[in-house]
């Protein structure tokens, strides 16, 4: 390195191992500017995700005696819809017959309620198309209709017709007796 | 900007302003002696209405900005209190509101300009990349404008779209919630949506500054789409198209008053009066008239992915055009059958529109019963969606590259002036417009 900054001829410094240390010397600067600049940009960027009072919004306990037979209860859960269906023996009936249907997200009956409780369906209310929420009692499965764009769902909750990929989502939940469940 | 300048400071004081910092060189040799053709009709006046249209929002929002509060308790009510109470509220949200919609109405007059006479081709390209950027940027800006008011429609106007980019396979999910700020859009997402709506119009504007810095480099295309050759194919532009931009942008403001005036809901939605309620989505959700066409397209294909990918290739393919079109004739008066499927294809463009704004099973044609395909009634507007959509890229990604290797253009004129001096009616009896030409 003295030689490079001593040395008045550059041509002179060309013949020897200078300009190969000088291109490690830049090629390490621009990579710390370059880390430099990603460990502030990152913090910009993750503000944006969710915040720590957000994630503490977590669980809601909901008493299953309000709900009679047939009805469903809507409740806000993280700021989403989520239905409590009281299912009749109809509907449970037409959900496991369809389980051998063609279902573009396969998924049985029985792996979408709580083993002993067919009667209960806790689903997200939000359509997994595009977010919106879709009302029960429409569609041509019996279950429920998006009205936005069209998606039909059956008495389970799964896709059946429609632009939505997926079954209605079931949250993580928990009966913490007979009559109450924790969602979340 | 570009070429030699003919500004000649006058005073001391603009003697001494030239050799520091020559600004009133700049507006004089963009906006007054400007070189411009001389026979640029009234679609190009649009650009100029567009400049007003960024000014009027601009000063608009920042007013509305001084009273309106962006909390999911408060924004509600808070317009509604600049509708009622604010001293002149009503009138500057409904000049803000009413003004996006005369803002599209512009910007899609000036596009359908460009794509006519062939604007974006070589040496335009990157002036029309600059307005595609500042189009998407509009896009961007009206949705989050949209959503502030928090309404019904605002609110779940904001899931749907925050929801086409879950549609995205793996890092979907994640990028709704780091857009949303949580599981679902709520406080976080009006708070964000307030800052960038406040932020954009500024990049809109910076964009708008390069898009008119790459117009004076290039200068004015023209109907005809032939070069400018000599000065005798220019005026300048101060008196010449300041006066007939100026008339222009009275004529449009008229319209714009229209609506404010006597009809300045008629461009919303009555739902977006009801406030947002996250567990009821409203029966038939549909987006600001300007969005209809790409939210036709988004509900034409059966399959999320695909539906989300066309309704953004919609865009994208604008950006690529230049490259696209394969025909040196800029101007499509002289490609007449180009022209008759240019015609087609804004037609498809409104009819896109129209399916947009219509639920997806309705009937195009009443009571008539067809069959099902591809998930569909062959009647209905999906289906008629469907049509448009392939024509809208069939235009550009088949017509326009195969109609420059095969069609034979008419003749076009030697220069911007000939068509108009060679006329007859340009050389009455005895004329002295052109003395060289007596024998």
């Amino acid at each position: 390195m003295a030689d490079s900054v001593t040395g008045a001829n550059p041509e002179h410094g060309a013949d020897g191992d200078d300009p190969s240390r000088r291109d490690f010397i830049h090629i390490a600067a621009g990579v710390a500017a370059l880390g430099a600049a990603a460990t502030v940009a990152w913090p910009l960027v993750d503000q944006m995700n969710p915040a720590g009072d957000t994630l503490a919004l977590a669980s809601v306990e909901f008493d299953l005696t309000k709900v009679q037979l047939g009805q469903s209860v809507t409740i806000k859960w993280r700021g989403k819809p989520l239905f409590i269906r009281h299912r009749t023996g109809a509907e449970i009936a037409s959900a496991i017959k369809d389980d051998k249907a063609a279902l573009r997200d396969p998924s049985t009956d029985e792996a979408r309620h709580k083993p002993g409780k067919a009667e209960w369906l806790v689903l997200i209310g939000t359509c997994t198309h595009l977010g919106c929420v879709p009302t029960f009692g429409g569609g041509d499965y019996g279950g429920w209709f998006c009205p936005c764009h069209g998606s039909h769902y059956d008495t389970s909750g799964r896709i059946r017709k429609g632009p939505a990929p997926t079954n209605l989502e079931v949250p993580d939940y928990a009966f913490l007796s007979d009559t109450v469940v924790k969602v979340g | 900007m570009s070429g030699h300048s003919n500004y000649i400071p006058k005073t001391g004081f603009e003697r001494w302003l030239d050799a520091r910092l020559p600004i009133a060189r700049l507006a004089y040799d963009s906006l007054v002696d400007f070189p411009t053709p001389k026979n640029l009709n009234y679609w190009y006046t649009f650009g100029g209405i567009l400049a007003l249209c960024l000014g009027i929002q601009l000063v608009t929002g920042i007013v509305l900005a001084m009273h309106y509060v962006p909390h999911v308790d408060y924004a509600f009510a808070s317009v509604e209190r600049i509708m009622r109470d604010v001293n002149y509220g009503w009138l500057v949200r409904y000049m803000h509101a009413n003004g996006a919609s005369m803002f599209f109405i512009a910007v899609y007059a000036h596009m359908f300009r460009g794509l006519y006479y062939g604007s974006y081709k070589a040496p335009r390209e990157l002036l029309w990349i600059l307005g595609c950027v500042i189009y998407l940027l509009m896009m961007a800006t009206a949705f989050m404008g949209y959503v502030l008011p928090w309404g019904q429609m605002s609110f779940h106007g904001a899931v749907v779209i925050t929801n086409l980019f879950g549609a995205l396979p793996l890092i979907g999910q994640s990028i709704t919630t780091w857009l949303w700020g949580g599981f679902a859009v709520d406080n976080a997402t009006l708070n964000r949506f307030f800052s960038l709506h406040y932020l954009m119009p500024f990049m809109i504007a910076g964009v708008v500054i390069l898009h008119i810095w790459a117009l004076h480099v290039t200068g004015n295309n023209n109907p005809t789409g032939v070069h400018v050759q000599s000065k005798a194919d220019t005026v300048p532009f101060h008196p010449y198209y300041t006066v007939k931009d100026g008339f222009a942008i009275a004529v449009f403001m008229l319209m714009f008053a229209a609506f404010v005036f006597f009809s300045p809901n008629a461009l919303g939605h009555p739902d977006n009066y009801i406030p947002a309620n996250p567990l009821v989505t409203p029966a038939h959700i549909v987006p600001e008239w300007y969005f209809l066409p790409f939210y036709a397209i988004l509900r034409a294909v059966p399959d999320k992915l695909m539906g989300v990918l066309l309704m953004f290739g919609a865009i994208a393919v604008l950006f690529v055009l230049p490259w696209l079109d394969t025909s040196r004739v800029r101007s499509m008066r002289y490609r007449p059958t180009t022209r008759m499927y240019f015609f087609i294809f804004v037609v498809a463009c409104l009819v896109l529109g129209f399916c947009g704004g219509r639920l997806p099973d309705e009937h195009v044609i009443p009571g008539l019963k067809t069959f099902h395909l591809l998930d569909a009634d062959t009647n209905s507007m999906v289906w008629l969606s469907r049509i448009a959509t392939a024509y809208y890229f069939g235009y550009f990604l088949i017509i326009l590259p195969v109609m420059g290797l095969t069609e034979k253009p008419l003749a076009q004129p030697k220069s911007i002036s000939e068509p108009v001096l060679s006329h007859s009616a340009a050389l009455p009896v005895g004329a002295a417009a052109s003395p060289e030409k007596r024998g």
